[in-house]
């Protein structure tokens, strides 16, 4: 299972897929470097799991190439299946057996694995391993059905939105069972609407919107390449004239957008930009009763390709 | 051995049956409330004798010769009390020209059964002689009681039902939570998890069956006259059939309210005319092919010749060979339109 960073370990070229009136898939191209970690990132609806599905050989493309560690579906699901391991967004596992029972039947269905204690060891449910489903809480859930994933030793790992709903802390332990399955040199596919997940966890990520990758690089070079390093953000209600254009105009202002009721600013860098667009607040008489800034993130780059935020859809 | 994938799935149908305490009482303990409490109303008991009245001392004195009645000799309005209030079935009295009026309602079987005792009591007390001599060879033989009726159609009704409703809601369940995809993301044989569930059914029926049928035959003599064999086999044939047809039943549907009509559906109607509580042979003769054809009529019908009767195998033939076709019919469809996610 070494990895080799030149060998892909899934192709997928053209997809499409639509269900009755809605195209969740529309011209999907990506391609999974063996040993990567690589992130569908997107808001809900934009297609990340119909594609990670896809690719999972759980639901059929209407058309497009599908190419999983060098195998296809119709010819090789078997044998793929061995290979795999997946954790879909929203299985609930059957809340009367316990949790090592039920890892003992997942492990049964393939041909070569981990001991279930083992993979019990590895996402620290030792203590839990005779209490039932049902008595977990959800990161503890959540870190069993990715054990399911992980007792057949896969090769490729996809992950379906893994920490949604999760608390900060219970997010954390489950980023670093990914990072440690990376650092085996092993593949992962995972989808999130987390920026900071993606920008945590994966090497390369596609952006995905509304059934197209918008973008696809590293976080760091997909945040480099909006050529705004800082956002400025302050209130500004409806009440408010505010004219976007004059703080446009401001040097080393990339963007100026209103929403929701606040003016968010991308800006080249803060200590050269910052005097001028305040002179520039003052001037047009803006009230200003708060302000923010952050270093730009993958949510920033997102708003800046779409004109939308990532979590209000 | 014991990691093999059947093995494991199997493991698991046993698991979530035995930790739900609901449904075992509903699957074992449930029939043998229901038999105790049918065999008790129906036991086979002395028929209680019938209470008639009269203000005439003669009469009274003829009508006690009769052990069919009891006779009660009141004042002539008491009399009439008792017979409007129902305390009495019949009220006798002397009219004129030394004949007799019977005052009871016709409607009332107990009424025209006290009538014929009350006559046969006072004619022959003035002396009238029956021409042919009678003997009364009475029958509360077990196999011909209600109870012996009854035990065979729980045993039927109980497979049918253990079967659809243990069947269909695990499959519509793990299809609503979605673990049913997570399972066919892994390389587990989906004829496996198919196999799971006739195995489990298996297992559980040696108790569905036993347990009505010992309660039965400890707690009122209910027989069991043909073999032992040919019983299990009987049993594991209608099983059989009912799981085909809950995998049918549970092959599309997402919600178990969705799946709880279509078993209500299924059920309900064999629950009337198959014959578990009455006689199916009370329906019309036109709809008698109709009847038999059904799983539940074919079960029932086998279990009672076997029990009552000592029918062999190759006496129930029919009955085998219907339930046979339930198996490959439900079971081809179910494969062709089940919905795996």
């Amino acid at each position: 299972m070494a990895a080799d960073r030149e060998t892909a370990a899934l192709r997928v070229r053209d997809l499409h897929k639509r269900y009755k009136d809605v195209v969740a898939v529309d011209g999907i191209d990506l391609e999974v470097r063996a040993g990567e970690c690589f992130g569908l990132v997107g808001p809900n609806g934009a297609g990340k799991t119909t594609t990670i599905e896809i690719c999972e050989g759980l639901t059929a493309a209407d058309s497009g190439d599908v190419e999983v560690l060098g195998l296809r579906w119709n010819t090789d699901a078997n044998a793929l299946r061995q290979r795999l391991g997946i954790q879909l967004q929203e299985t609930q596992l059957s809340d009367k057996l316990t949790v090592l029972e039920t890892l003992r039947m997942f492990r049964s269905f393939y041909h070569q694995g981990a001991p279930p204690e083992d993979v019990i060891a590895l996402v620290e449910l030792q203590d839990k391993r005779h209490a039932r489903v049902m008595t977990l809480s959800g990161g503890q859930k959540q870190r069993l059905a990715l054990a399911c994933a992980l007792v057949g030793e896969p090769e490729l790992l996809f992950l379906d939105e893994p920490t949604t709903g999760l608390d900060p802390q219970a997010r954390r332990q489950l980023w670093e069972l990914i990072e440690e399955f990376r650092r085996q040199g092993r593949t992962t596919l995972l989808t999130t609407h987390y920026m900071e997940e993606a920008e945590r966890l994966c090497d390369r990520v596609a952006i995905v919107d509304r059934g197209k990758v918008i973008a696809m690089d590293t976080p760091g070079e997909l945040v480099a390449s909006i050529g705004a390093g800082h956002v400025v953000e302050f209130p500004a209600d409806a009440a408010i004239a505010v004219d976007l254009g004059a703080l446009r105009g401001v040097e080393g202002v990339r963007d100026a957008r209103a929403e929701d009721g606040s003016v968010r600013v991308q800006v080249v860098d803060l200590q050269r930009v910052l005097p001028a667009l305040l002179a520039e607040v003052r001037r047009q008489d803006i009230p200003l009763t708060e302000l923010r800034t952050h270093s730009a993130t993958l949510e920033d780059v997102f708003v800046f390709l779409t004109g939308r935020h990532l979590r209000d859809e | 051995m014991n990691d093999h994938p059947l093995v494991q799935l199997t493991l698991v149908r046993i698991r979530e049956f035995t930790r739900e305490p609901e449904a075992i009482f509903w699957a074992f303990f449930f029939p043998i409330l229901l038999t105790a409490g049918l065999g008790i109303a129906f036991r086979s008991q002395p028929v209680d004798a019938i209470t008639v009245v009269t203000s005439d001392p003669g009469l009274a004195q003829s009508l006690r010769r009769e052990p069919g009645l009891r006779v009660q000799h009141l004042d002539e309005e008491a009399a009439r009390t008792a017979l409007r209030t129902g305390k009495a079935a019949l009220l006798a009295a002397p009219a004129p020209g030394g004949g007799v009026v019977y005052r009871y309602d016709d409607t009332n079987p107990e009424g025209r059964t006290a009538r014929r005792l009350a006559d046969q009591a006072v004619q022959r007390a003035a002396g009238r002689v029956d021409p042919v001599s009678i003997d009364d060879e009475l029958i509360r033989e077990p196999g011909s009681r209600y109870v012996d009726f009854f035990v065979p159609g729980l045993v039927g009704l109980g497979i049918m039902s253990n079967a659809l409703w243990g069947l269909g809601f695990s499959i519509v369940d793990s299809r609503r939570r979605k673990l049913m995809k997570r399972l066919v993301a892994t390389p587990m044989p989906r004829s496996y998890y198919l196999m799971s569930f006739l195995l489990w059914r298996m297992l559980m029926l040696a108790v569905e069956v036993g347990v009505p049928v010992g309660f039965g035959a400890l707690a009122f003599d209910v027989p069991v006259r043909g073999r032992i064999a040919d019983l299990i086999v009987i049993s594991i044939v209608a099983s059989t059939a009912f799981s085909a047809l809950a995998l049918l039943i549970a092959s599309r549907a997402r919600t178990i309210e969705g799946v709880s009509g279509l078993m209500n559906f299924v059920q309900v109607p064999m629950w009337i005319v198959s014959g578990v509580f009455f006689s199916s042979q009370r329906f019309p003769d036109v709809v008698q092919p109709l009847i038999s054809a059904l799983p539940l009529t074919a079960t029932i019908d086998a279990l009672r010749a076997h029990m009552l009767e000592g029918a062999t195998l190759v006496q129930l033939a029919p009955q085998i060979a219907t339930l046979a076709v339930w198996v490959v019919v439900c079971f081809t469809l179910a494969l062709k339109l089940f919905r795996w996610r």
